[in-house]
């Protein structure tokens, strides 16, 4: 089995984002950078799936400017086997819709029936990607995903999908993608030398343009503005009495 | 100009959030109809009642009742001939089909609206709420979801036609095993006045069970952390934040919580925000209009000794 990991750099999320006054965008100039970390869960569970013999072959894919070979490159140093980047000149706004007819081209091509994807990306937070992905492709689709077990005959896969009531619980029949949450694992570090050894890993580069894919924004962006969380004016309290009293006069009891 | 609003039910009953759908649906267009994917015909009852739907369309059928994503988002596409907005409350369940729906009608969707701007812009968050975009859709037919906390809530009160759709049901490439819901006597998270919510400070499970009893005597729901979630404390459905529920309730009690940006995504609009913490420093305590700075164990015990 092959398996196909779409993988995302964004802002690192412990960052917080701020706006360029000049470009009137979110400023990436000099801010530290990750994978995004929905995208190195789905990296560890192919990883496992690799090292229990399930799987073959691990290939990661992502879309951006030449910056991106380094989160491809994290991904090698963690034991991914080779990576496929496509290369867009300028930070393009390319929208889920975009990313999906891209990706499905690079699935159709190397013929995977596994693609483990991160469920949002924590730039955007569109949480779009794989579900369009799977309505291209016609593939089964198991999203927000906390557990997944592959049977013996790795013919299908039943995953545990945390979602807003619960926890649902399906068996999807591959060839199927599924969205990773954060509780499905723990991704593990890349090592020294790994880090080394992934320098010397298969990395190919596609021009974007050369997929002959449209990739007109369908959705423009007309302006953005930092909302972060307000300060409140807080004030000190020191007992249950203090507590009920103030709540009651805030009329919030 | 017409606008179609996925509906979801819990149980038999329409969700808060189908509510603020119908909201920013009247904003956008006059013909408002629903559609509902069910198992059980009696269902059309309570769309037909809630304000401001002019039909119902109801596709009732036994594989519906716990329907896949793929055969969803099938009938959803389908259902949409003619209509200009598909419209849904922001939640795992309208997450999981509509965009599904988007590359069946070639439309880029829009996650999480939560303002309309005109008929095809709308604000939206960015980077855990730090960012808001406005955004704008070149395209013929716009797929939404919007935020429940961020219209209002469209009562009952009317009286809509009810009309049956029959599509073929396709087949479905993933099956259904099982559903372990939560159960609660307590008030909703994501549409209650009153939310006490616990972290990492509380410890363990045991301890988190303080967070309950409290709750119970603010007549509250009880919200979580990811940290409190991850160490197992409570399940998913109670974590609040970028990636867990969106809340907004009148007051929002925060114990043993350091305040992560992914946590503040989750309740930062809140109306008043109360926290107890140890540390002086806590994110948190910015955001608050009351602090208590002291061991939350004690707090604990003094709030619950004052309710006796
Ligand atoms: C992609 C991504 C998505 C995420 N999504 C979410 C999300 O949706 N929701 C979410 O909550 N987090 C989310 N997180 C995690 C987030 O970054 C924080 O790690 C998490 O919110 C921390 O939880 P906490 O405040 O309970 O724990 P901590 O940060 O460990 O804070 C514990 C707090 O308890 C206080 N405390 C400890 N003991 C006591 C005591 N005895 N008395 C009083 N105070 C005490 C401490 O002072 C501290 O402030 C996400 C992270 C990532 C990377
Ligand atoms: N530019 C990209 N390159 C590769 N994969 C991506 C890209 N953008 C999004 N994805 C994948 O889609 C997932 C969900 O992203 P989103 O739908 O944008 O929230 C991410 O976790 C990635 O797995």
């Amino acid at each position: 089995m092959k398996i196909i990991i779409p993988i995302k750099r964004v802002l690192d999320p412990y960052t917080q984002a701020r706006i360029n006054k000049q470009t009137q965008l979110v400023d990436l100039t000099n801010a530290k950078m990750a994978m995004n970390p929905f995208c190195e869960i789905a990296v560890e569970e192919a990883l496992t799936l690799k090292e229990s013999g399930s799987a073959n072959e691990t290939i990661v894919v992502s879309i951006g400017t030449d910056k991106t070979v380094d989160t491809l490159r994290t991904a090698l140093a963690m034991g991914v086997d080779r990576a496929i980047f496509i290369k867009t000149e300028t930070d393009l706004d390319l929208q889920p819709l975009h990313v999906a007819k891209i990706l499905a081209n690079i699935i159709n091509r190397e013929q995977a029936d596994l693609i483990i994807m991160g469920k949002q990306a924590v730039d955007n937070d569109n949480n779009q990607t794989g579900q369009i992905l799977s309505g291209l492709l016609d593939y089964s689709l198991g999203t927000f995903i906390s557990k997944f077990d592959l049977s013996s005959d790795a013919k299908s896969v039943e995953v545990c999908r945390e979602i807003d009531s619960g926890i649902e619980t399906r068996k999807l029949n591959l060839p199927s993608i599924v969205t990773v949450d954060l509780r499905l694992n723990e991704p593990r570090y890349a090592s020294l030398p790994n880090i080394m050894k992934a320098r010397s890993k298969p990395l190919e580069t596609i021009e974007i343009e050369s997929l002959g894919i449209d990739i007109t924004p369908r959705i423009k962006v007309i302006s953005v503005e930092e909302s972060g969380t307000k300060d409140r004016a807080s004030k000190q309290i020191s007992s249950a009495e203090e507590f009920f009293s103030e709540l009651n006069q805030l009329g919030v009891l | 100009m017409s606008a179609l609003i996925l509906i979801e039910l819990n149980g038999s009953e329409v969700s808060a959030n189908s509510r603020a759908a119908i909201t920013a649906a009247s904003e956008l267009s006059d013909s408002i109809d629903a559609l509902v994917l069910t198992n059980d015909s009696a269902h059309s009852t309570p769309v037909a009642s809630l304000s401001g739907i002019n039909t119902v369309k109801m596709i009732v059928s036994p594989e519906l009742e716990h329907p896949s994503v793929e055969v969803a988002s099938k009938l959803v596409a389908e259902a949409m001939s003619g209509y200009k907005y598909l419209i849904s409350g922001s939640s795992t369940f309208s997450k999981n089909i509509l965009p599904r729906v988007g590359a069946y009608l070639d439309v880029q969707p829009i996650s999480d609206v939560c303002e309309i701007k005109s008929n095809n812009t709308f604000v939206r968050p960015l980077y855990a709420g730090n960012i808001m975009a406005t955004v704008e859709s070149n395209d013929e037919t716009m797929l939404l979801t919007v935020r429940a906390t961020a219209f209002e809530h469209s009562p009952d009160g009317g009286s809509a036609a009810v009309e049956n759709l029959s599509p073929s049901i396709p087949e479905s490439n993933s099956i259904f095993v099982s559903l372990q819901e939560s159960q609660s006597e307590r008030p909703e998270l994501t549409t209650a006045e009153r939310i006490v919510s616990g972290g990492r400070g509380l410890g363990s499970k045991e301890n988190f069970a303080l967070i309950e009893q409290l709750a119970d005597k603010l007549d509250a729901a009880v919200g979580a952390s990811r940290a409190a979630v991850d160490a197992g404390f409570i399940s998913n459905d109670y974590q609040v934040g970028q990636t867990g529920k969106v809340v907004a309730p009148k007051l929002y009690l925060a114990v043993g919580i350091s305040g992560a940006i992914q946590h503040l995504a989750g309740m930062k609009d809140s109306q008043v925000i109360v926290v107890i913490n140890s540390d002086p420093d806590a994110p948190m305590s910015r955001m608050a209009d009351l602090v208590w700075q002291t061991d939350l164990f004690d707090a604990l015990k003094d709030l619950n000794d004052y309710t006796q």
